[in-house]
């Protein structure tokens, strides 16, 4: 069955912004999903709010959408672009559910529009957890006992059938949101109704939960002629009761049997074929570790942050493929694209073995593990994820884990009694994998460790060889006999130079010229997706020290771009947006692009955007391995972010060519007493600091400058770095808890100024010129992190002049820094005098804002200037000029009700999880709709909860017709600058929040202007700019 | 202890060494699954075989002789690139360097097995020499190159008869459908007698050398050609019996080496592939109904499906990926054949109701 003719135009929806539990991973799946339709020559309309996402660049759908995916807009855009048909599990849970609607709503029927791939009445019977166990009983495959339950005396009710312990599941949720173990009736009290809060339908399922069975994972694709086949399987180390999101994955299985393997496989296939899928879907099972019992826990419909995982652990692009199966060709007639020979319709061998460890940010949100606000459970709390590739698991682990970036790798272990290490081990936080490596390095019994966590032995055994290995090495002396043959094993269980060297109590440089002299290097091995059976033609490559040959030439005239690693609060899809606008461009000049990156989720580690990639960990130790290896022209570090950008200092050092702006000015940059002098000297102010190593300095400085003051400590404990203090006690207390400061770790005391507007310039030079992409004003005042603040494109309260000094400020800070690449500048203002704050010599979070709303991708300018291209060539291009009535508002999106127990106020530390941006022919359109676009169950009538707020903003509201604190309301405006249980309790349960009086009057004003709120194309705004 | 491969092109491989200390020969090939291995070391098809798991962590659940194929290992040697001398699972009754061991089997670990894979499939499947030690002394790297140009080749040899059964056994379902079929053991893998077994029927297990007669004399519904190890030309003795067998009109039904044998009892004939079919994830496609189906498959022989033209037989199935012979039916003959394992074990089971159409064939005939 080949390719429907009768499709011509497709639309796809997106999954919105960034947040916990639907991240990167939708990006990669509809890049790949428009990559196959654009194939067929089928027009392609992307509706996705989300502005940093590589999707809603101009390159892969015809038209754009960046609107709301909520059943009004999306039956608006379908009136105006008239697709065929449409695309419902490419955008996670939100266009799964958004699709859902639609049906209900007869959307599909009124016109015309076929719903492709697995049709609604699946997707309903995976959602609907009656419908689904019905499903399961008529597919033999067992389902755990329980039922749905819409009340609590309900819930309490299916418990006394099946006894405890019950986990509650709501439906149509995402990563187990609302959903928690309970081990008695006062504990299933508090979860059923929180599950029933946040259940679309009302609807939660009390089921017998299966502690401590092991969690297994298939992802299976079918096409409409019924071949079925499974990509990967995969197993979670944390057995059942841990979010699979926040779990440790491996794949494939490691702990089964063949027999195991297959009778789940065998259910696997059974079960899609039930369901009727035609496309991809990821089904769970619990498998007890003593017996071959299991039972079904939960199917997803659709492209998944697993199925993201098992297509960058095989190499087997499920996305791609399960569209092309929506199209109507069948999996035979399709190509293995690794292969390009050999058929689509197998299932990958993998002869390596890859772990995946989940990030979380609670440090952020000043979470103790004492109050019990970092245990994890059954609600995904993890914001991003790294995968490592290795041929041992020790290998493998240990990478995945440096990975993270978190400043610590396994055989660290945790500082902890023995006591709080088995409390840690039972009652898990986001630190029990070190303190499982810390437990086995005391000597505690492996069947103690077990019977704790339910983590199986032979994982266990395996840590266990980590732990046991690091003892040797601590005693190991260079000079001894079997020192080279002990560097080597340590290499083959994962070690990091730095690691060895810490343990040897020398230097990493030491070790590595020490291995060198031994020979001891890492091979290069490819994943081909048949273990080497057949030759592949794609470059998708790690590192092991399990090999003796290299399965990869060196390449010539290449760049080597290093990504942005696993996403974090501060570092997200956009980083990868500008690793790959930087590839693009790179291509585009004819160049070899190696990507290194070790993000899952991402687009920037699909094998076929780049010509050769690194799935590999960003660490100085094996970017050198790459750079030795590959040779490349330069290596370019702007676009990763951080991550990359904390290479700098150290590959320049070694003699490695870094494409851009020179370290000396990037040092300038970054060194805050360089900074100064340069700003001096271009008379150029910025607001009182000084650096600072005793409590006394730091307490009179800030009685010369005056209260208010931003601290920022070079060393943390609490795991937050900057804080206003509103006084000396604060400034005390603050000290005293959450930062250290002695000679060696000084404390940075900075005036904070209430009051002023945050400004920001992103831009690009060419070593000369300068172009200002956008000067962006912040909805809010300074004081609330850039990346939280709501951003606003063309600035709607700056006056022209300081619009105009900012810019000349701008040219001078480029021209005198020699900045050559992307830059990005914050001001603040206060009384038409602007300082600067900082000055970053990379590509920013809000390029892609800029980017997308100019029309002009800036990152990939800012590499062709990196690459020689003078600006004067690139022609002039500038905002402003072209607007001609156009704004764009970027509005940050937050994962408050995943987290227990949180005050949901903006800051100086960041904490938002992701972003969305939309366009409109005003302010307040563009600003309802991005806030539409990250609250999807906002209703701007009814209700409304307001407290402490003036009473004007109270008149205006009542005026606006809204009920006052008064009934249920998804609104809460909260102005109070003291912690308030009201945001607490609202932040719970998924409201939005507004906690800034700037805010809060951006809000009422836009509802009283009452603007259309009508969806416009990126292409339409960029035609009328044009004009 | 150490371990050291030799390859027939003189390529070396050092590692360490797990099972017995021993030195031994053998075809050196490589399998793609992910898990299996204690099927696969007991699968006779491998017999005379250096077995290479191109998945690198192996041993991981031990060993539990309840999913044997056979009664011992059948491989000559194997390798891997990690051995799990802790194994973790609830079945588990050995280790399996353990059990190697006491089967006299020598391993070899800790190689780059995708390396060698490479080789493999780039020269095609090659004799080699595997030798476990413990001291240097034992061995003599350059002895040992030279030895492994003269390799005795197990396919010239006649494994059929080394691993099949000496007597006839018969094996009793539980609950019987009245159906019997009678096996022609080639080295046939046990889990074919299970899931018949399973399904009601009762299996007489024949010795290969058993005449068509002795065959007929158990009056059976249907005959299995069972799964075998080297070249089908070997076992040309059983191609006779097959061929009279056939004259009977008794449902039959190949697999692996039986569909092989099945072709050559026609006159058709079979070649060696370059480096053969051994995993849990190749593809064939129903020639009548398009469909693709995974199977588990273990072959270094193949049906020139050229050869069979015209002499009343069918291809049925081909593989998706590099099209060779799959499956074969002949009305006329009465049987139907795959190259693949639809009794899996290793492997996925998609392709089990293969059976069920054997024994709905017989159940038709019967009445």
């Amino acid at each position: 069955m080949p390719l429907d003719k009768t499709i011509k135009k497709v639309l796809v929806l997106g999954s919105g912004g960034i947040r916990i539990g639907q991240s990167a991973e939708f990006d990669y799946s509809g890049i790949q999903a428009l990559k196959a339709l654009k194939e067929e020559g089928i027009k392609t309309v992307l509706i996705n709010p989300n502005i940093a996402t590589i999707q809603t660049s101009n390159d892969f759908a015809d038209v754009v959408y960046l609107e709301p995916v909520t059943p009004d807009f999306v039956e608006k855009i379908i009136e105006k672009e008239r697709p065929d048909a449409i695309l419902l599990g490419f955008g996670g849970q939100t266009a799964l559910n958004c699709g859902v609607r639609l049906a209900e709503m007869g959307v599909y029927e009124k016109h015309g529009i076929r719903v492709l791939g697995t049709p609604i009445g699946s997707i309903v019977k995976t959602e609907d957890r009656e419908k689904f166990r019905q499903a399961m009983l008529e597919a033999e495959a067992p389902v755990p006992s329980g039922r749905s339950a819409t009340t609590v005396p309900e819930a309490l009710e299916i418990a006394g059938e099946i006894g405890y312990p019950v986990i509650i599941r709501p439906a149509y949720t995402l990563g187990g949101l609302g959903s928690s173990v309970s081990w008695g009736k006062k504990e299933l009290e508090e979860a059923a109704s929180m599950g029933l809060r946040h259940s679309m339908i009302g609807q939660v399922l009390a089921e017998k939960y299966l502690h401590h069975w092991k969690e297994i994972e298939y992802e299976v694709v079918r096409d409409a002629a019924d071949n079925c086949i499974t990509v990967c399987n995969m197993e979670n180390l944390d057995p059942m009761g841990i979010h699979t999101g926040d779990s440790i994955v491996v794949a494939p299985s490691q702990t089964l049997t063949n027999s195991e393997y297959h009778m789940l496989r065998s259910a696997a296939i059974r079960v899609i074929r039930k369901l009727g899928i035609v496309g991809e879907c990821n089904i769970q099972f619990a498998l007890d570790p003593k017996s071959q019992k299991f039972y079904v826990i939960e199917v997803n419909a659709r492209l998944s942050r697993s199925s993201a995982l098992a297509s960058k652990a095989t190499g087997y692009p499920l996305a791609y493929i399960a569209a092309k199966v929506a199209l109507g060709y069948i999996l035979p007639e399709l190509a293995n694209k690794v292969t390009g020979i050999t058929t689509a319709c197998f299932e990958p061998a993998m002869d390596y073995i890859v772990v995946k460890v989940p990030r979380w940010e609670f440090g952020k949100f000043n979470a103790s593990t004492e109050t019990g606000q970092r245990r994890i459970g059954s609600q995904m709390q993890s914001i991003g994820e790294a995968m490592a590739i290795g041929r041992s698991f020790e290998e493998a682990i240990q990478k995945a884990v440096r990975c993270l970036e978190l400043g610590r790798e396994i055989p660290d272990g945790l500082a902890a009694s023995d006591k709080e290490l088995l409390e840690e081990i039972e009652r898990p936080t986001d630190a029990r994998l070190f303190a499982v490596a810390e437990a086995l390095s005391r000597g505690i019994d492996i069947e103690k460790i077990h019977a704790l966590s339910g983590i199986d032995r032979w994982f266990l055994n395996k840590l266990k060889n980590i732990a046991d290995f690091r003892k040797q090495l601590s005693g190991l002396k260079i000079s001894d006999k079997n020192f080279s043959s002990l560097l080597t094993d340590s290499k083959k269980l994962g070690f990091s130079d730095p690691m060895i060297a810490k343990l040897l109590k020398t230097s990493e440089v030491k070790i590595r010229k020490l291995r060198h002299f031994y020979g001891i290097r890492p091979s290069v091995k490819q994943i081909d997706t048949m273990a080497a059976e057949w030759p592949a033609r794609t470059n998708y490559l790690y590192f092991t020290y399990h090999g003796s040959s290299d399965d990869a030439q060196r390449s010539r005239k290449s760049v080597l771009v290093i990504g942005s690693g696993p996403i974090r609060i501060g570092s997200s899809v956009e980083f990868d947006w500008c690793t790959m606008s930087s590839v693009f461009a790179l291509r585009e000049k004819g160049f070899r692009t190696i990507v290194a990156n070790c993000n899952p989720e991402t687009v920037s580690t699909d094998y076929d955007m780049s010509d050769i990639l690194y799935f590999e960990e960003l660490t100085l130790e094996r970017v050198l391995d790459i750079i030795e290896k590959e040779r490349p022209f330069g290596v370019l570090l702007s676009a990763g972010g951080q991550t990359a950008n904390n290479l700098a200092f150290s590959l320049a050092k070694r003699g490695v060519r870094l494409l851009g702006t020179s370290g000396k000015r990037i040092d300038m940059a970054e060194d805050r007493k360089k900074f100064s002098a340069l700003l001096d000297r271009v008379e150029i102010k910025q607001p009182a600091w000084k650096s600072l190593t005793s409590l006394e300095g730091i307490k009179s400085f800030a009685e010369s400058i005056g209260y208010p003051v931003i601290i920022r400590p070079s060393y943390v404990l609490s795991g937050t770095c900057m804080k206003v203090a509103g006084n000396e006690k604060e400034l005390g207390g603050y000290i005293k808890h959450a930062a250290k400061v002695s000679r060696d770790y000084p404390v940075v005391v900075s005036k904070f100024i209430q009051d002023a507007k945050e400004i920001e310039v992103d831009g690009l030079a060419d070593g000369e010129s300068v172009f200002i992409g956008a000067v962006i004003e912040h909805l809010e005042n300074a004081g609330v992190h850039s990346g939280d603040a709501c951003m606003v494109l063309p600035p709607v309260s700056l006056e022209k002049d300081t619009a105009e000094k900012i810019k000349d400020y701008t040219e001078r800070i480029a021209k005198s820094l020699r900045i050559k690449g992307p830059f990005n500048i914050q001001y603040l203002v206060k009384d038409r005098e602007v300082l600067v704050i900082e000055c970053n010599l990379r590509a920013s979070r809000s390029m892609p804002f800029v980017s997308k709303a100019i029309g002009v991708n800036i990152v990939k300018l800012a590499t062709r200037c990196i690459l020689g291209e003078k600006l004067t060539h690139l022609g002039p291009l500038n905002w402003e000029e072209k607007a001609d009535g156009f704004f764009a508002v970027k509005m940050p999106m937050f994962s408050w009700s995943r987290l227990r127990n949180v005050d949901p106020v903006l800051g100086v530390e960041m904490r938002s999880t992701g972003e969305v941006a939309c366009i409109g022919k005003s302010f307040h359109e563009a600003f309802l709709k991005s806030l539409l676009a990250t609250e999807q169950q906002i209703d701007f009538t009814g209700s409304i909860h307001a407290k402490n707020l003036s009473n004007a903003m109270h008149n205006r509201l009542q005026r606006l017709g809204f009920e006052i604190n008064n009934g249920v309301s998804k609104i809460l405006i909260d102005l109070s600058e003291k912690e308030s249980p009201e945001r607490k309790a609202a932040a719970s349960k998924g409201s939005l929040i507004i906690t800034r009086p700037e805010f809060a009057e951006a809000f009422i004003s836009a509802l009283e202007s009452g603007p259309e709120l009508e969806p416009i194309s990126l292409q339409e705004a960029y035609n009328e700019k044009a004009h | 202890m150490k371990a050291i491969l030799v390859l027939e092109d003189g390529s070396i491989f050092r590692g360490y060494g797990f099972g017995a200390k021993a030195k031994t020969s053998g075809e050196v090939v490589f399998n793609t699954g992910m898990v299996g291995y204690p099927e696969s070391i007991t699968d006779p098809s491998y017999a005379g075989q250096i077995l290479c798991q191109t998945y690198p962590l192996i041993g991981n659940y031990g060993i539990d002789p309840s999913c044997f194929e056979s009664d011992r290992p059948q491989i000559s040697g194997y390798i891997a690139g990690e051995i799990c001398n802790f194994p973790s699972h609830h079945t588990s009754k050995h280790s399996l360097t353990e059990w190697l061991a006491a089967s006299g089997i020598p391993g070899i670990a800790g190689i780059d097995t995708r390396e060698l894979t490479r080789k493999l499939r780039a020269k095609g499947v090659m004799l080699g020499m595997l030798q476990t030690y413990e001291n240097e002394e034992d061995i003599n790297e350059a002895e040992l190159a030279e030895k492994s140009k003269n390799i005795d080749d197990p396919n010239k040899k006649d494994l059929v008869s080394a691993v099949a059964c000496k007597e006839p056994v018969e094996y009793e379902p539980q609950n019987h459908n009245g159906i019997t079929i009678a096996a022609l053991d080639l080295g046939i893998k046990m889990n074919m007698i299970r899931r018949l077994n399973s399904k009601g029927c009762r299996i007489i297990r024949l010795p290969p050398s058993s005449s068509a007669d002795k065959v007929i004399s158990y009056n059976p519904h249907g005959i299995l050609i069972s799964n075998g190890p080297g070249d089908p030309k070997k076992a040309g003795y059983s191609v006779k019996t097959i061929r009279q067998l056939m004259e009977y009109k008794t449902p039959m039904m190949g697999i692996c080496l039986g569909m092989q044998l099945l072709a050559l009892a026609l006159n058709g004939n079979t070649y060696k592939l370059k480096y053969g079919h051994r995993g849990q994830n190749h593809p064939v496609i129903d020639m009548k109904t398009g469909r693709c189906y995974i199977t588990s498959q273990n072959h270094g022989y193949a049906v020139d499906a050229g050869s069979i033209k015209g002499k009343d037989i069918g291809l049925t199935f081909v593989n998706a990926n590099d099209k060779t012979a799959e499956g074969m039916e002949s009305r006329r003959h009465n049987f139907s054949a795959f190259q693949w394992h639809p009794e899996h074990a290793p492997g996925p089971a998609d392709t089990e109701h293969l059976f069920d159409s054997f024994i709905e064939t017989i159940q038709k005939e019967k009445r």
